[in-house]
């Protein structure tokens, strides 16, 4: 099943690594993997620009950093800003003949607070201005760098620390907002999302990305052992049990067609995904019943926009 | 290999620090020792590695790196012990043991 996936191949990823040996990333961190994979999916002439987030403190706590390509450091609300200025910036310069004619990928980096929060206006407006760059969105799905506040991707059930289940809360009580969709909203060349459990998928995806002219956006799907309570061995576990029960489906759209990379003919129980978590251990039968209808509801109507394009 | 040492804590003093806080060297984290985070220890049994490398290509630390004749080596200089290379192996080539045994 996986095989049809691997283009990219072992052999031709690169060995080197953009992103630094020690780091301060937690033991077992997928948004670390994540990261990694496609940093090395990017290759070096990269320039990006990092929201606030745990990517941002764990890659450069003072006096070091784990950069090795040109990377700014900018805040929540201004990444998609901060990219679009780069790239407009690289697009003079080579017109005047101050610099070489080069292809150089701009890369926006943020997680899910800094992209379907708090820098959603200035997406939006990048996306808008058709500026050519590749927006990663790391989602984790809660603020976790601050100590596991909600966002608005955290998930229906999940309990954080300002959203705490209890007596008479079952924690996140709204569903995750489907940040990909508001990106194809915007009619865009190329979205996808992706999953460090598929690495080739998700290098495949990135490279995709980094290459098509115009706005790209990549939501990469990244479990925290630290804010989802779960041991620290099964970051590939649970980012692979989110695609199979149907909670993060993997597709790519491109120029508005749709494509499902992982389909499987029957999706496994969302029990299955959530039973390992921690912040969703309160949830009861009725709880995960209501989880299973939704999902079965999002899935079909993914299915369905998958099916207007199979012809 | 030999490693240039990190300074840390009381050995890292104002004197050590650029004018305005700037960092001249790219990629200098590779410095910082994270393998004394540990508590569990992954190990490599060569014999049954078929050298798929998907520890490699799965490690979130980069901890593991290629050797020449194809293998793969778990560096403990930054191994977070995560156990995340044990799980996805195949082969069931990588164990981990707590960090205080041999």
């Amino acid at each position: 099943m996986e095989g049809q996936f691997i283009k990219f191949g072992k052999n031709l990823v690169t060995t080197d690594e953009f992103v630094a040996e020690g780091h301060s990333f937690c033991v077992g961190c997928g948004e670390a993997l994540a990261l990694r994979l496609a940093c090395k999916a990017l290759g070096k002439d990269v320039i990006i620009a990092n929201a606030t987030g745990c990517i941002e403190i764990c890659t450069s706590p003072l006096p070091v950093t784990s950069w090795r390509v040109p990377w700014i450091h900018t805040l929540f609300e201004n990444t998609a800003a901060t990219v679009s200025g780069i790239e407009a910036g690289l697009k003079i310069l080579m017109k005047k003949g101050k610099m070489p004619e080069r292809d150089i990928k701009c890369v926006a980096v943020a997680g899910d607070g800094g992209t379907s929060d708090i820098g959603i206006q200035a997406l939006s407006g990048a996306f808008e201005r058709n500026h050519d760059f590749l927006y990663l969105c790391f989602d984790n799905e809660a603020y976790m760098n601050t100590g596991i506040q909600r966002s608005s991707a955290t998930p229906y059930g999940a309990s954080t620390t300002t959203a705490p289940a209890g007596k008479f809360s079952i924690g996140q009580t709204t569903w995750k907002k489907n940040m990909p969709e508001i990106a194809v909203a915007h009619n865009i060349p190329y979205v996808a999302t992706a999953c460090p459990s598929y690495p080739f998928d998700l290098m495949n995806k990135v490279k995709k990305g980094g290459e098509v002219k115009g706005p790209a956006y990549v939501h990469i799907f990244s479990p925290c052992p630290t804010g989802w309570r779960y041991a620290t061995d099964l970051a590939i576990e649970i980012g692979r049990l989110a695609v199979e029960t149907g909670i993060f489906p993997l597709y790519e759209v491109e120029n508005g067609r749709y494509k499902l990379n992982v389909d499987r003919p029957k999706l496994k129980p969302v029990e299955e995904y959530l039973k390992p978590q921690g912040r969703f251990r309160h949830l009861l039968e009725g709880d995960i019943e209501k989880i299973q209808e939704h999902v079965n509801e999002e899935y079909a109507k993914l299915k369905a926009k998958v099916a207007c394009f199979a012809a | 290999m030999t490693r240039r040492r990190l300074k840390t804590g009381s050995d890292f003093t104002w004197r050590d620090m650029e004018v305005g806080n700037i960092v001249t060297e790219a990629g200098s984290a590779a410095l910082r020792r994270t393998g004394d985070w540990r508590s569990q220890r992954p190990i490599m049994d060569k014999e049954k590695c078929n050298k798929c490398g998907l520890c490699w290509l799965c490690c979130p630390d980069a901890a593991i790196k290629l050797l020449e004749d194809g293998y793969y080596e778990i560096d403990p200089f930054y191994c977070k012990g995560c156990g995340i290379c044990a799980t996805v192996c195949a082969k069931e080539a990588i164990t981990m043991i707590e960090e205080e045994e041999k």
